[in-house]
């Protein structure tokens, strides 16, 4: 039986991460299934957990004004193969707050898992939220990954997202955000996913740039070999004057592997613009040729290309 | 002896010659260049020395220290030291400037990657870790694939049009590199119809309409490219039609 620090030690052995968890300035929250097994708040961070049967609720609360200056390590994992966790997530970041959350999401031993993410986002006027969110997978592809968030981002505040999915097998992974931004708010979504085998990976962002002057960018960056499958939806809309946006989905396919790109753009307001860009295909031939001429397999020029297009 | 020798190479796009029975000897460790009008078929040759998909199906032969490798792909010539600087160099989304020159570099260690950059005018601080992608200028992508080649330390390296988006002051740093690749060994070939890139070679090659038609001294080749090229008004006229007389 592993103490706590043992378990906190091997969930993130996985992520190549050293997140310094004894650092006092440091805040933490580490659930390995339904149990909390390491957690730690700064002041003017609230962080209350209930344990569900199959999960945790969270509710997080940053006080206006508050400022946290170091990166707030998050860790949800599971070490069996098999089993579910549900995470029930509500944020509330108060007015003119700041804060920066990275989160790991380790199923290093995963045949038969469940991991479903459902949060509610609240970011007051003029506050700040970044979440960074990597996933570390078995290479067994038997999870299956359900991330869903309805975000408001308020008066001239800031929401970016990343989602991580390169180290292991997919499984199968269903994302569903949706952001709604008020005057000169901005939101910013990345996901950056490799897909395997027979791994599925679906995508749906939606954001609204509702507020005049709210800007807003919906990127996915997806690789897909083998025989794996991905269907990206990406709707930005505009109703705000001034309101800009962009949609940029890039996927680069090898072998048997199968992908779908919908961007939608939708603008109510004849002051607003919105750009989109897809592009869908094997690796640039000069790229390829260009590393090739430098003695690189085709193989390994192609798994450089892909690892760039992927890299943060 | 030539490290790379061409025989009777003919290419054809859509029935057309690009290359036609060309015929050309490149000198171990020397500095050529190939000089001549647009349409002349230059970028065709390097491209088809190289090895690049769609230049694979000529007719004649190449031979690479006296063996043909007419049927070996691009990564396959690389590997016994054949290399190419595109005229426009590709971007790459994402990949390091450090892992982009590791990549081809025969010493890997960054304190090398560090000094190749500076020696072709790149600040290490401030390019290391930036991506070969659009954020670079044509000028700094140019200098980092020169930077490439000569990490590389290839025994042949074509340079297509390698003063191409540079800057007149940087044109002295791509001059070095080509100085260095000498010094290394390598042969170096340029591509070009400028008369700055000419006058860094020690032999030069005059094309036209897919042949060889003069080689010898740079200053000879320069005064007839200068005189007789420049002004003539044959070019970009297709080669078929000229071929064929019919210009």
């Amino acid at each position: 039986m592993k103490t706590q620090p043992e378990l906190i030690s091997s969930l993130y052995d996985y992520t190549d991460t050293d997140p310094n968890l004894k650092d006092p300035e440091t805040a933490h929250l580490v659930i390995n299934g339904n149990t909390v097994i390491g957690m730690h708040a700064v002041t003017g961070l609230n962080i209350k957990v209930k344990e569900l049967d199959d999960g945790v609720e969270l509710l997080v609360t940053l006080d206006d004004g508050t400022i946290v200056k170091k990166p707030v390590h998050l860790c949800f994992g599971m070490l069996p193969e098999t089993g579910i966790q549900r995470i029930i997530m509500n944020v509330n970041i108060g007015t003119n707050a700041q804060i920066s959350l990275l989160a790991h999401c380790v199923f290093p031993n995963a045949v038969d898992v469940q991991h479903l993410m459902d949060a509610t986002i609240h970011i007051a006027d003029g506050a700040r939220y970044s979440y960074f969110e990597k996933h570390v997978h078995s290479s067994k592809g038997g999870l299956k990954v359900y991330p869903k968030a309805v975000v408001h981002v308020g008066k001239n505040a800031h929401f970016k997202t990343e989602f991580e999915l390169i180290k292991g097998r997919v499984g199968l992974i269903d994302i569903e955000y949706e952001t709604s931004c008020d005057d000169g708010g901005v939101v910013d979504m990345m996901a950056r996913i490799s897909g395997r085998a027979d791994d599925i990976i679906k995508i749906k962002e939606i954001g609204h740039l509702n507020g005049e002057r709210s800007k807003g960018a919906l990127t996915s960056k997806i690789a897909v070999r083998d025989n794996a499958r991905a269907e990206v939806y990406n709707k930005l809309t505009a109703s705000g004057a001034y309101a800009r946006g962009h949609v940029d989905c890039k996927e680069i396919l090898q072998d048997n592997g199968v992908a779908t790109a919908i961007p939608i753009v939708e603008v109510h307001h004849p002051k607003a613009h919105i750009t989109h860009e897809a592009a869908i295909g094997s690796v640039d031939n000069k790229q390829l040729e260009t590393l090739m001429s430098r003695g690189l397999s085709e193989d390994d020029a192609v798994e450089m290309i892909i690892n760039g297009l992927l890299a943060r | 002896m030539g490290i790379l020798t061409v025989k009777d190479l003919t290419l054809k796009f859509n029935g057309k010659s690009i290359l036609n029975r060309l015929n050309v000897d490149f000198w171990d460790g020397h500095v050529h260049a190939v000089i001549g009008p647009n349409g002349a078929g230059k970028s065709t040759l390097a491209s088809t020395l190289v090895g690049l998909s769609g230049y694979r199906d000529f007719e004649g032969d190449i031979e690479f220290e006296g063996k043909s490798i007419r049927d070996l792909g691009v990564d396959e010539r690389a590997k016994r030291g054949i290399t190419l600087g595109w005229q426009e160099p590709a971007r790459f989304e994402g990949l390091p400037i450090l892992d982009f020159l590791r990549a081809s570099a025969k010493n890997k260690s960054r304190e090398h990657i560090e000094a190749l950059l500076n020696k072709v005018g790149l600040d290490p601080v401030n390019y290391l870790y930036r991506a070969v992608d659009k954020t670079l200028s044509g000028g700094e992508r140019k200098k980092v694939e020169l930077a490439s080649i000569v990490a590389m330390e290839p025994k042949v390296a074509l340079l297509d049009e390698p003063d191409s988006g540079i800057d007149i002051e940087s044109i002295y740093r791509i001059f070095d590199a080509v100085k260095v690749l000498k010094s290394l060994g390598t042969t170096v070939i340029l591509i070009t119809h400028s008369l700055a890139v000419l006058d860094q070679a020690e032999h030069a090659f005059l094309m036209c309409h897919g042949q060889v038609v003069d080689k010898g001294e740079v200053k000879k080749i320069r005064r007839y490219f200068e005189d007789k090229c420049i002004p003539c008004d044959h070019k970009n006229i297709p080669v078929q039609q000229i071929i064929g007389g019919q210009a």
